[in-house]
């Protein structure tokens, strides 16, 4: 939490300074009621009409200067906010990019979307609030308190008795909300799993006419939640009443109070006149505190959750050991690793993959295939074993320095809202005729002059509005673009169809040894041209050799590729 | 299924209007609440009894302060009934506005749970094409966010309007008694505040807006480049990213700085204004009493005041005032309860499934014999995918669909199904044309095994059983046991009870495909409607999903959107899809002798 806020000590002056503007405005409305009663109680006496006007536009000089300085601190405080939000938020979004893959897999990709969204704008609010109202109502408070007690002891004593009470209510029912709130939102959650469940499903509901069944399941989501919702309001809803009526109490006490002191001439009316006002003074001064007690809380659980990630340390660093050396491209020695620790999802793997070579890897799902390819851009680091990236440990690069050797394309990766150039290009330094080369590669070229505006065709999010064959040749495209030395395609042409796949395999054999191929594939056909293939299954290397060599020697490769060679004909 | 084929635009749910028609929407709304009415009418006496009683505590102590004062000394009886009746106003008021706030709960909670539940219903009786056309994402904020603003509105805004109301006007009159002359104070200070916070809301709201719009943008561009956070860490390009991200971020607390420094006006002014009242209610609350005090203005005459009057005054200036500050804020929370209803209502008034016709059959003991004649179809209307097209599947033959993506496969199936309808021509089980059966045993005539397996949270048990109600447990095991999941379901810990999650980590891919498989085969429906998955799971998996569909295939009239070469060459006829529209169809055998596209693509693969 502190890493957060000492985004706030760069503008501790200019906070220093609106603070300080603030107290002043906070002073002139102080002493309004100051001068209330002594309008009423000495100047009224003197029977000089003057004079009151005088002690008036005293009054509304105070009052106007109040305004004043307000709004002067106000947009102090707009800036401090801007500035800082600013900064809080880009630094987290930088840390949240750059994080090691496995912390970005303990945090889960939506946690982290949250941070910087909703926890960075509770946070500006907070801060906002703070300097709105962070010094206005405590001085308020203290000041109504200590004037009120240079006026009249006894009276102020019985009004701040009612302080600690509201107070303690305040917190308690507000905490009590936390965890009704917290239900409701369980209960709101599993009301829009039913929504959305049924939407994905509603060809299904429909043939099996099951509208009623679904109908009946939503309710009683819907139940709990309007019951939870109740109670939880049916709790929060006793705050103001009981607020009021302790204030009024006080009113009302202070009343009592005061006929016995001015009675036994302790007190004058007048005074008890001015009281009145500082008491509603005083009490909205309180409520205010007790909602930015309220906002702390929910303040201070964002700015957790903000510390976690900006404080998380890299692990994946770069180390200068150069224990041994190889003229491969990749090397990879007895390679182990598991993500949860428990089961290993790459047992003891050996590969090399020599400069200018084609390389496959196949393997059903959670073979790891995926797994090698993450650790190959070291994405992770392996438990044990090791890999030579062009010759050297691959603990002697960081990630960003591997990046520019290599163009990945995954079987579902990213596309984004913006043109199709801009996707290929992907913030790189690649000239548009690049790109057109990429696409022409990548059998892509043909759709991308159709599309309306060719190459500045601004895609959807998702690239929803192309098709997911046409989707894939754009990524593939992405990672050819540039002719980076290693081209990996992880089950890259899963949706092309056999034509297609065929044809960029053959526009790739053409490029040849500019470029080491990776391919990772669940067809057989894909691989079986490669010089070398790798077979996993369960994390084990259990084929290693040609296409000719594993149809001998490999069961597992003999089964995948007689049960696909016919294959999907059509994706 | 293939989703959005059918372009955006067409059948989506309108854009809210500009000018809203806020007299129907109110009518409407105003339907809800009058539903129940009973609830309402108890809460307007409610309001109307607390707020007076609220009222009537300022003047006990106005009354008691002036018993303070009393010449010869403090008139304690009058004191302590003031006192006494003082109390009295507020814990009853505070007792009854609870009991408000309560029933204001109850009443907004009841009529939030029928307009939930309305919702739900609509949307399971909407037409498919609504829901290839409406992002999730919109109906889920429809149903909790629209929903959730109509709530406050209802439970908080509504009593906060009747207060404030009887408060303004309450006060007012209690004023107007104290001390008319005094009044003229309002005149100035009333209009100045609302004219005053009028002007600046519609100055600032526009810059609040866009400061909405603007970390909204923020926000998704965060989210979008988040999901793509894989490759933009393969290709290095987090700082090009972040830059992107900045100028995005730079644009959103702009705008924020913009309408907090000009929104920052507007709390000190108000502020202000109040304080002007006060002001000038003392000095000329001041000068009356002076003179009354002096005798000058006699007791009784229209410019007379006590003190204690002039502290009443002040307090009452206090209430008369907040609400006032308070309009603009509450009209706001109307303007965004009435667009949220909308929203609501917009969906509420969505066309249903055209009903079934009054002379509608109930199909049964069906053959599975299926006949298309002269059948037109389009998406849109200017691009048929089906054109005069005449099929004819006996009972008991299989049909393979074939082609790319997004060529339109899934449209016979949509249209068997009477998902959709055809724009012309008739199609026929066993003889009957669709339109004369009722949907429900039309569709009871299927089975169906979907590419996107379609399990929802709930047991193994549920999941599979939801294919048949009454169906037994053994009956259930037997369709696992066909499906060839038996054995699976037997290892999980809970066996057959054993909860399928959101996440679901707990059960692969293609698990859930034979669930799917095994939901299917409880069904002894003729016909059989099958979209095989693509080869996304390991090749052991695919074999058992294959044998578990052949076995699901036997003796029923089936469609396949085909993947499998087996299933295509074994099939009894091909239905060759390219660019939306049906371009060859014959059995493997006759379409390699024609030489099509068909020959192509087939002869592709082995070259």
């Amino acid at each position: 939490m502190k890493r957060v806020f000492s985004y706030l000590y760069p503008f501790r002056y200019r906070m220093a300074l609106g603070f300080f503007v603030k107290v002043l405005g906070t002073v002139a409305e102080l002493l309004l009621p100051v001068v209330l009663t002594h309008i009423l109680k000495t100047v009224v006496a003197s029977e000089d009409l003057t004079q009151v006007l005088l002690w008036g536009a005293l009054m509304l000089l105070f009052a106007g200067l109040a305004c004043l300085f307000n709004i002067v601190a106000n947009r102090m405080a707009a800036t401090v906010g801007k500035r800082f939000s600013k900064a809080l938020r880009r630094d987290l979004f930088y840390k949240t990019l750059t994080l090691d893959t496995a912390q970005t897999d303990a945090f889960t990709i939506p946690s982290l979307e949250s941070r910087i969204t909703t926890d960075t704008y509770h946070v500006h609010n907070f801060v906002m609030m703070i300097q709105r109202m962070g010094i206005r109502a405590p001085i308020l408070l203290v000041g109504g308190v200590v004037i009120t007690l240079l006026m009249d002891k006894a009276l102020a004593l019985v009004m701040i008795a009612v302080m600690p009470l509201i107070f303690v209510l305040v917190y308690t029912l507000s905490r009590l909300g936390i965890r009704l709130y917290g239900r409701v939102q369980t209960s709101v959650d599993s009301l829009v799993r039913v929504l959305r469940e049924d939407y994905g499903g509603i060809r299904v509901i429909k043939a099996l006419s099951k509208e009623k069944y679904e109908q009946d399941r939503f309710e009683i989501a819907n139940q709990r939640l309007s019951k939870n919702e109740q109670s939880a309001s049916f709790i929060m809803s006793s705050t103001h009443p009981i607020m009021n009526l302790l204030m009024n109490g006080g009113i009302a006490a202070v009343t009592a109070l005061a006929a016995v002191r001015v009675a036994k001439d302790a007190s004058d009316p007048e005074t008890v006149v001015a009281f009145m006002q500082y008491f509603t003074l005083i009490s909205m001064a309180l409520m205010a505190v007790s909602r930015m007690f309220v906002m702390f809380s929910k303040c201070s659980a964002s700015a957790r959750r903000i510390s976690e990630v900006l404080s998380t340390p890299a692990e994946i660093v770069k180390t200068e050991e150069a224990t041994s050396t190889s003229d491969d491209f990749i090397t990879v020695k007895n390679l182990s690793f598991s993500y949860a620790g428990k089961k290993r999802d790459l047992d003891n793997i050996s590969i090399s993959i020599p400069y200018g070579s084609s390389f496959g890897i196949i393997g059903g799902t959670g073979s790891g295939k995926s797994t090698l390819i993450k650790l190959l851009l070291r994405f992770y680091d392996a438990d044990s074993g090791e890999i030579l990236f062009r010759g050297k440990s691959i603990r002697s690069y960081t990630r960003e320095e591997i990046a520019p050797f290599v163009g990945v394309a995954h079987q579902k990766d990213f596309l984004y809202a913006a043109s199709v150039e801009e996707n290929v290009r992907f913030g790189r330094n690649i000239s548009r005729e690049e790109v057109w080369e990429a696409l022409t590669l990548a059998q892509a070229e043909d759709f991308v002059r159709a599309l309306p505006d060719g190459l500045d065709t601004v895609l959807a999010t998702g690239g929803t509005n192309l098709s997911g064959g046409q989707r894939q040749r754009l990524l593939i495209a992405r990672a050819v673009a540039g002719t980076p030395p290693l081209l990996i395609l992880d089950d890259a042409s899963s949706a092309l169809d056999y034509k297609t796949d065929a044809a960029l395999r053959a526009a790739l054999r053409k490029i040849g040894d500019k470029m080491t191929t990776v391919t990772v594939a669940q067809r057989a056909s894909s691989v079986m041209s490669c010089d070398k293939i790798l077979v996993l299954d369960d994390g084990r290397a259990v084929g290693y050799g040609t296409h000719a060599e594993l149809l001998e020697s490999c069961p597992i490769y003999r089964e995948i590729s007689d049960s696909q060679m016919g294959g999907a004909l059509f994706e | 299924m293939n989703k959005g084929y059918a372009p955006k635009g067409i059948g989506r749910i309108p854009e809210p209007e500009t000018k809203k028609d806020y007299k129907g929407l109110f009518k409407r709304l105003a339907g809800y609440v009058l539903h129940e009415w009973r609830l309402f009418f108890v809460a307007i006496l409610l309001t109307l009894l607390s707020n007076q009683l609220a009222l009537m505590g300022p003047l006990y102590s106005g009354t008691a302060i002036d018993a303070i004062v009393a010449e010869g000394g403090v008139d304690f009886p009058t004191v302590w009934e003031n006192v006494f009746k003082m109390l009295s106003c507020y814990v009853l008021a505070a007792l009854l506005s609870y009991l408000l706030a309560l029933l204001m709960v109850k009443l907004s909670q009841r009529i939030i749970r029928t307009m939930r539940k309305e919702l739900f219903a609509k949307i399971t009786k909407l037409p498919i094409p609504f829901f290839d056309k409406n992002a999730v994402g919109d109906i889920v904020s429809r149903m909790s966010y629209d929903i959730d603003t109509i709530n406050s509105t209802l439970s908080h805004d509504l009593v906060q309007v009747m207060t404030s109301l009887y408060t303004v006007i309450g006060s007012a009159i209690f004023m107007f008694r104290i001390s008319k002359p005094m009044m003229l104070i309002f005149v100035v200070t009333v209009p100045a505040a609302v004219l005053f916070t009028r002007y600046r809301a519609k100055k600032v709201r526009p810059m609040f807006k866009e400061r909405s719009r603007k970390l909204g943008e923020l926000n998704g561009y965060a989210e979008e480049m988040l999901s793509g956070q894989h490759t933009i860490r393969t290709y290095g390009r987090e700082k090009t990213i972040s830059e992107d991200f900045n100028r995005h971020n730079a644009d959103a607390m702009n705008a924020t700085y913009r309408a907090e420094y000009y929104g920052g006006i507007l709390g000190p002014s108000i502020n202000f204004i109040n304080n002007l009242s006060i002001a000038l209610i003392t000095v000329f609350g001041g000068i009356l009493y002076m003179y009354s005090q002096s005798g000058a203005v006699a007791a009784g005459t229209l410019f007379f005041i006590t003190l204690g009057g002039v502290a009443q005054f002040v307090q009452y200036s206090r209430k008369f005032a907040g609400p006032i500050n308070e309009f603009a804020n509450i009209l706001h929370e109307f303007q965004s309860a009435f667009s949220a209803a909308e929203r609501v209502f917009r969906v509420l008034d969505e066309p249903c499934e055209a009903p079934d016709g009054e002379d509608a059959v109930t199909l049964d003991a069906v053959k599975g014999d299926v006949e298309f004649e002269h059948v037109d179809f389009s998406y849109i209307p200017e691009k048929p995918v089906l054109k005069d097209f005449d099929l004819h599947v006996k009972a008991g033959q299989t049909v393979a669909i074939v082609g790319p993506t997004g060529a339109g496969k899934t449209t016979v199936i949509n249209l068997l199904m009477r998902f959709y309808d055809p724009s012309s021509g008739e199609i026929r089980i066993d003889g009957k044309p669709l339109k004369s059966i009722t949907r429900e045993s039309l569709r009871r005539a299927f089975t169906m095994v979907l590419q996107d397996t379609w399990l929802f949270y709930g047991s193994v048990y549920d999941n599979i059983v939801y294919g048949k109600e009454n169906a037994t447990l053994d009956e259930v095991k037997e369709a696992a046991r066909r499906a060839r999941i038996d054995s699976f379901i037997e290892g999980l810990p809970d066996g057959y009870d054993t909860l399928i999650t959101d996440d679901g980590v707990n059960i692969s891919k293609g698990q859930k495909q034979l669930i799917t498989i095994a939901r299917a085969m409880l069904s002894d429906a003729p016909m059989l409607i099958l979209d095989e998955a693509t080869s996304n799971v390991d090749s052991r998996t695919e074999k058992m999903i294959s044998a578990a569909m052949d076995d699901l295939m036997r003796e029923r009239t089936c469609f396949v959107v085909a993947h499998r070469l087996s299933t295509i060459e074994n099939a009894d006829l091909i239905l060759v899809l390219r660019d939306g529209q049906i371009t060859e169809s014959g059995t493997h055998a006759e379409l390699l002798r024609l030489g099509g596209f068909y020959a192509t693509l087939y002869n592709s693969q082995f070259t």
